[in-house]
C-alpha cells in the first residue's frame, strides 16, 4: 500500500480512529448467537517438524462443560497454548465468538477478554498470601498506573470472600500460598480464575494430586460453574472424566478422533485402540 | 504473619534507617563545620566527603534492590547508568569552569583545546545551565533505560540472558566513552571542576552541603520506593518475579511493569552518578567497567535483597570495610569481597536483613 493509500485509509471518514473508541468489556463484543464460543478451525501447529496439532478443528459451545482427553503428545496443551495466544499456528483461525479473532490479541488482552487459564503444574504466587493471590487475580483495569493507586473496595474484598468460600481456603487466607498442600494449591489456582470473572476457563489436569475426597469436590465445582461459563477440562483420570463429562473429545495425533458422550467414545473401536490400548 | 499486614504495619527497620539518615544529614554538617577542629567531636572533611560517597552507593543499591529483589532483573549493567547520571552532572561542572581552565578557553573545556577542537559538539549545548544538566540527569539514563528496557522486555529476553546483555550494554558504554571523539574527555574523563551553583566545590560548606543533600535524596527515593512495593504495583511486580507467566495470563502487561520499573531505577541510578561526581570530583569511563556493576550487585547481595533498608545497608557496610581494608591490606580487598559473598549467600541467603528479620520472627 502506497504512502498516499495509507492516509486515506487512516482518514476514511465512515470510521472512527482506533484510539478515540470507547472502551468495550468483552461483554459488549462477544458474540456468541450461533451457539459456540470458541472456534478452532484447520488449526496447525508443528516444532521442528513435528505436527503438534494437525488441523484441528474443534468447537466449544457457550455455557458447555467439555472433556478433553487423550494420550501424552495429543497436543492437548499445544491447544490451550494456541487458544491464550502463547503460541501462533502455522495456519488456521481461532475466533472467540463470532467477530473475536484471538490470533491477532496477545495473552493479556486474551485474558482481558474472558479466557482464563489454569495451567497443567499448580502456578500460584507462592510468597503472596492466598489473599493476595486473589486480590492480583480480579478482573479489574490492570495498566501499570492505575494498579500503582489501586485500592480494595467494599465489593471487591466481599467478592474475595466469596472464592474463598467456594475454593473452600477460608482459613488459609493469610497463609503463603507457598505453605499449601498441593491440592490446595490447584483450588487456590481455580480460584484465580474465578476472580477473573471468565467466560470461557480452560482448566489443565485439575485433579491431579488431589485425594478422592478433594476430587469429588473439584468435580462439584467444576459441574457447577458450566452453564454461566464455559468450561474445557483436559485431565487423564478417566474416573473423574465419566463423572462430570458431557460431551468428551478425544484429541489423538492434534488431531480430533471421536467426539460425544462418555459411553460412545469409550466403545468406539478406534478410541479403544490408541487411547486404552486394547 | 501476612502479607497484607506487614504491608500496613510499619517498616521498622527501614524507620529506624530513615531517622539514622535524617540525624547523619544534620549532625555530620554541623559537626564538620561548627565544632573546632581540635575537639574529639569533629568530624574532617575527608570523612564528610567520604561517607557522602558512600550514600550515593546506597542510593545505587536501592536502585538495583528495587529491580533485583523485587520484580527479579538481574541488572549487571546498572553501573552504566550511575556513571551517565555521572557524566551529564560533569558536563555541566566542566561548563562552570569558564575561563578558568589551564589554556583559558571560556568556551571550551581543557580536553577539547587540547584536541585542537574549534567550537561546542552541539550535545554540549545547553549544560551550562543546572535546571537543564538536572533534567539531563534524570532524561538520559530514563531514556537508554526506556529504549533498552522496549528491545529486551518485549522480545521476553529474561533471566542470565538479560544479565548478560546488561553487562554488554555497559561495557560498550565504556569502549565508546574511552574514546576522544565521543567528546567526553576520552580516559582522562572529566575532571578539576571548580565550583556548583557558584559555590566552590573545594569549601567545606559545599561539601557539608552535598552531604546533605545525598542524604536527603536518599530518604527521599527510600520513600518513594517503599509506596511502590508496598501499593498493588509492587504485589504485582512480586507475582512476576515468581511466575511471570501466571501473570501474564492474568491480563497483566508484563513487559510495561517490568519496563517502567527499570526506567525508574535507572533515573535513581543516573540521580545517584550526579551526586557521586560532585563529591569526588572526577568522572571518567572506568565507571562503566563491568567489575563496577557487578560489585554493586554483591553490595545488594549481602545486604539481603527485597527488602531495600538491606541494600542500603549493604552498600555503606561493604563500602565501609573496602576503605578500612584497602588501607591495611590493598590487595587483599577483592579476596575478603569474594569471601563474604560466599559466606554470605551459603549461610546468610537473604542477607544481613535476613538476621533481622529472623530475630524478629522469633520475638
Amino acid at each position: 500500500m502506497s504512502g498516499l493509500d495509507k492516509m486515506r485509509e487512516t482518514f476514511r471518514r465512515d470510521q472512527v480512529w482506533n484510539f478515540l473508541m470507547p472502551r468495550y468489556t468483552y461483554e459488549d463484543v462477544l458474540d456468541t448467537s450461533k451457539g459456540p464460543i470458541l472456534y478452532l478451525e484447520d488449526v496447525t501447529v508443528s516444532f521442528d517438524g513435528f505436527r503438534a496439532l494437525d488441523d484441528l478443528t474443534l468447537y466449544i459451545n457457550d455455557g458447555e462443560l467439555r472433556c478433553i482427553i487423550g494420550a501424552n503428545g495429543a497436543g492437548k496443551t499445544t491447544m490451550m497454548d494456541v487458544i491464550t495466544g502463547k503460541t501462533r499456528p502455522d495456519h488456521g483461525s481461532v475466533f472467540y465468538g463470532q467477530r473475536i479473532d484471538l490470533l491477532r490479541l496477545s495473552e493479556p488482552e486474551i485474558a482481558a477478554l474472558g479466557i482464563g487459564r489454569k495451567f497443567q503444574k499448580p502456578t500460584v504466587f507462592e510468597q503472596h498470601d492466598v489473599l493476595v493471590n486473589l486480590e492480583l487475580s480480579m478482573r479489574m483495569d490492570k495498566r501499570v498506573w492505575t494498579t500503582l493507586s489501586a485500592r480494595l473496595s467494599g465489593e471487591q474484598r466481599d467478592r474475595i470472600d466469596e472464592v474463598l468460600e467456594i475454593i473452600g481456603l477460608k482459613n488459609e487466607a493469610y497463609k503463603r500460598a507457598g505453605l499449601l498442600s498441593h491440592g490446595q494449591k490447584q483450588w487456590l489456582e481455580i480460584g484465580m480464575l474465578l476472580m477473573q470473572d471468565p467466560r470461557l476457563l480452560l482448566v489443565d489436569e485439575p485433579v491431579a494430586g488431589m485425594t478422592g475426597h478433594e476430587t469429588e469436590r473439584t468435580a462439584e465445582l467444576l459441574t457447577s460453574l458450566a452453564g454461566q461459563h464455559s468450561v474445557v477440562v483436559v485431565e487423564h483420570d478417566m474416573e473423574f472424566v465419566r463423572s462430570i463429562a458431557r460431551t468428551v473429545t478425544v484429541l489423538h495425533q492434534g488431531s480430533v478422533l471421536a467426539q460425544g458422550d462418555m459411553d460412545t467414545v469409550q466403545n468406539d473401536p478406534r478410541v479403544r485402540e490408541v487411547y486404552l490400548g486394547d | 504473619m501476612s502479607y497484607l499486614q506487614q504491608y500496613f504495619q510499619s517498616d521498622r527497620a527501614g524507620n529506624s534507617m530513615l531517622g539514622a539518615l535524617l540525624a547523619i544529614a544534620i549532625l555530620v554538617p554541623i559537626l564538620n563545620l561548627a565544632v573546632p577542629e581540635s575537639s574529639v567531636f569533629h568530624v574532617s572533611t575527608y570523612t564528610v566527603t567520604l561517607i557522602g560517597k558512600y550514600l550515593t552507593y546506597a542510593l545505587l543499591a536501592l536502585a538495583v534492590d528495587l529491580i533485583w529483589g523485587y520484580c527479579g532483573i538481574l541488572s549487571l549493567g546498572h553501573g552504566a547508568f550511575f556513571a551517565l547520571g555521572g557524566y551529564v552532572m560533569g558536563m555541566y561542572l566542566m561548563r562552570q569552569i569558564g575561563d578558568r581552565g589551564v589554556y583559558g578557553n571560556p568556551e571550551l573545556p581543557d580536553f577539547m583545546v587540547f584536541l585542537n577542537w574549534q567550537e561546542l559538539p552541539w550535545y554540549w549545548y545547553g549544560f551550562d545551565m543546572f535546571w537543564f544538566a538536572a533534567l539531563m540527569v534524570i532524561l538520559v539514563p530514563g531514556l537508554l533505560a526506556f529504549v533498552f528496557g522496549w528491545l529486551a522486555f518485549r522480545s521476553r529476553v529474561t533471566g542470565v540472558y538479560l544479565s548478560i546483555i546488561t553487562q554488554a550494554l555497559t561495557y560498550a558504554l565504556m569502549l565508546a566513552f574511552f574514546r576522544n571523539e565521543m567528546g567526553f574527555g576520552g580516559n582522562n574523563g572529566l575532571t578539576d571542576f571548580k565550583d556548583i551553583l557558584g559555590y566552590s566545590l573545594q569549601s567545606d560548606y559545599t561539601r557539608a552541603g552535598l552531604f546533605a543533600a545525598s542524604a536527603l535524596i536518599l530518604v527521599l527515593a527510600y520513600l518513594l520506593c517503599r509506596n511502590i512495593v508496598n501499593s498493588k504495583l509492587g504485589r504485582v511486580v512480586v507475582a512476576v518475579r515468581d511466575s511471570e507467566d501466571r501473570t501474564r495470563f492474568l491480563g497483566y502487561r508484563v513487559e510495561y511493569y517490568k519496563l517502567w520499573l527499570f526506567v525508574l531505577s535507572a533515573v535513581l541510578a543516573g540521580i545517584a552518578g550526579a551526586l557521586y561526581v560532585p563529591q569526588v570530583g572526577i568522572i571518567n569511563p572506568g565507571e562503566f567497567s563491568p567489575l563496577n556493576s557487578i560489585e554493586l550487585v554483591i553490595w545488594v547481595a549481602i545486604g539481603g535483597r527485597g527488602t531495600l533498608y538491606g541494600a542500603i545497608a549493604g552498600a555503606i557496610l561493604v563500602n565501609l570495610s573496602k576503605t578500612w581494608f584497602t588501607g591495611v591490606l590493598p590487595e587483599g580487598w577483592i579476596f575478603a569481597l569474594g569471601a563474604m559473598f560466599v559466606v554470605v549467600t551459603l549461610y546468610l541467603p537473604r542477607g544481613l536483613a535476613g538476621l533481622i528479620t529472623r530475630k524478629q520472627a522469633q520475638t
